[in-house]
């Protein structure tokens, strides 16, 4: 039943149709849970007693740091997918994902450093959780990298994939070593996020913010995905209908 | 052993491997002599204090061994791939894993093995107390291993491609991170007198997951650089 749910989603053309369809209502969802979220944190929610107002970053800053590391798993499942299945979609899904990832990864790293500056005083330390963001960026670079390397596009699809695949295994490795090594060098420097427990009022605009940014992903995706299938079904007879009708 | 077992494909591909490199006996210095340069380069860089030297030399040992390692292992499969070679191991009966576990064996014995007879030496320029070096030859008895096994994955995915150079160090040393860490942390431990049998662990169990794991994608990128 969810496998032929899935040959039939994964069929371009049903794709194509049902993700144009989809396309409007996301971009609606998207823009009331951004409102929401940006008001809700912005406005009413209650400055924090230590770091005033500066605090507010974390409506943008921790719902990209969440959806960087998701977005790699997301980039690793499909790209699994694809290369065991051979299902186009879910290369293409796994390919349209990395430049995605990479700027959420960058904003996060970017609003970090800005609410760095006034926090500690510095715009960057060698903390774990920034040191693995970094590398998890050098991870989606060496990704796109390769994509872009291999000029065949289901070529590029597999080793992306495998790469992934590789890299995911070793993210949890990678970000418990980081941890480990700062703590070995250096005691905790700053602690953040520490409170036991964040006000309700912060934090239901954040869990807002984070699902307008999944939606904004799953938008951006589509799109992305959508524009990958047009160029490598040139020529193809379904597109050509759709591409008449219009 | 019957002439076509596994064990044997295994001894004759590193068998293989080694005497082609014996006829070059000239390639096997340079990824060496790199290694010896970069380390030179610091105390250049930074200054003669031996105090500093002391303290920093673990990493740079390490960084440099990082470096060298990435540096010869483009070479790993470059010429199997461009005589076609490879295209013969793919054919052969036995899992290609298992010859590739073969192939990142002899590279080991000849882009590895000699870092770690030379280290030694460079240890003893920056002035690191015996019972520390032998830590960091322990470190890299570990670690240089996993940089082969996890660097091949890379290899494979860019041997296909005209200039994989700049690429190959994009994907592979993100995935270095962890060996690293350990490794250093284990010779920092070392020089302040604390126990590191805790790092070596943790390196060993790098080692033995890199053996089992590495091999299989590595393969899968080489069919997918030869399809």
């Amino acid at each position: 039943m969810i496998m032929r749910f899935l040959h039939k989603f994964s069929s371009p053309p049903y794709f194509y149709s049902i993700s144009g369809r989809l396309l409007p209502w996301l971009t609606l969802l998207f823009l009331a849970l951004l409102a929401y979220g940006l008001y809700g944190g912005l406005v009413t929610a209650p400055a924090d007693y230590q770091q005033g107002d500066s605090f507010r970053i974390i409506y943008v800053h921790v719902p990209a740091a969440w959806m960087s590391m998701f977005i790699y798993v997301v980039m690793a499942v499909s790209g699994a997918i694809g290369l065991i299945w051979r299902i186009k979609l879910a290369e293409i899904v796994s390919i349209s994902s990395a430049p995605i990832g990479a700027s959420f990864t960058l904003l996060a790293l970017i609003t970090g450093s800005l609410w760095g500056k006034p926090m500690w005083g510095t715009w960057w330390v060698w903390d774990a959780r920034l040191t693995s963001e970094l590398i998890l960026l050098f991870l989606y670079l060496g990704v796109i990298g390769l994509y872009s390397a291999i000029e065949d596009n289901r070529t590029a699809s597999r080793a992306v994939a495998i790469l992934a695949l590789v890299g995911v295994v070793n993210i949890p490795i990678i970000h418990y070593s980081v941890e480990w090594w700062s703590s070995l060098h250096q005691g905790p420097t700053v602690t953040k996020f520490a409170k036991p427990s964040i006000h309700i009022d912060m934090l239901i605009p954040l869990l807002v913010m984070a699902g307008a940014f999944k939606v904004y992903y799953a938008i951006a995706l589509l799109l992305r995905c959508r524009n990958e299938l047009v160029q490598r079904e040139q020529g193809s007879r379904w597109l050509g209908e759709i591409l008449e009708n219009k | 052993m019957s002439a076509d077992s596994l064990s044997n494909a295994f001894l004759s591909v590193v068998r293989r491997d080694l005497l082609l490199a014996y006829r070059h006996r000239a390639e096997l210095i340079n990824p060496l002599a790199f290694f010896v340069m970069v380390v030179t380069m610091f105390p250049l860089a930074v200054g003669a204090d031996v105090e500093l030297l002391r303290r920093i030399a673990p990493g740079v040992i390490w960084v440099a061994a990082l470096l060298a390692s990435l540096l010869s292992m483009d070479a790993i499969f470059r010429s199997d791939f461009e005589d076609g070679s490879l295209e013969l191991m793919v054919m052969t009966p036995h899992p290609l894993s298992v010859l590739v576990l073969a192939k990142v064996t002899a590279h080991w014995l000849l882009s590895g093995l000699p870092l770690l007879l030379v280290s030694p030496l460079l240890a003893v320029m920056f002035d690191i107390e015996s019972d520390v070096i032998s830590v960091l030859l322990i470190t890299l008895l570990l670690g240089t291993p996993v940089l082969s096994l996890i660097g091949a994955i890379a290899v494979a995915l860019t041997v296909g491609l005209r200039k994989g150079g700049v690429l190959l160090a994009i994907l592979v040393l993100p995935l270095y991170v962890p060996v690293l860490i350990f490794a250093s942390g284990a010779v920092d431990a070392a020089a302040s007198g604390l126990p590191v049998s805790g790092q070596l662990y943790m390196m060993s169990a790098m080692l033995f997951l890199a053996i089992t794991l590495t091999p299989w994608p590595t393969a899968a990128a080489l069919k997918m650089s030869l399809s």
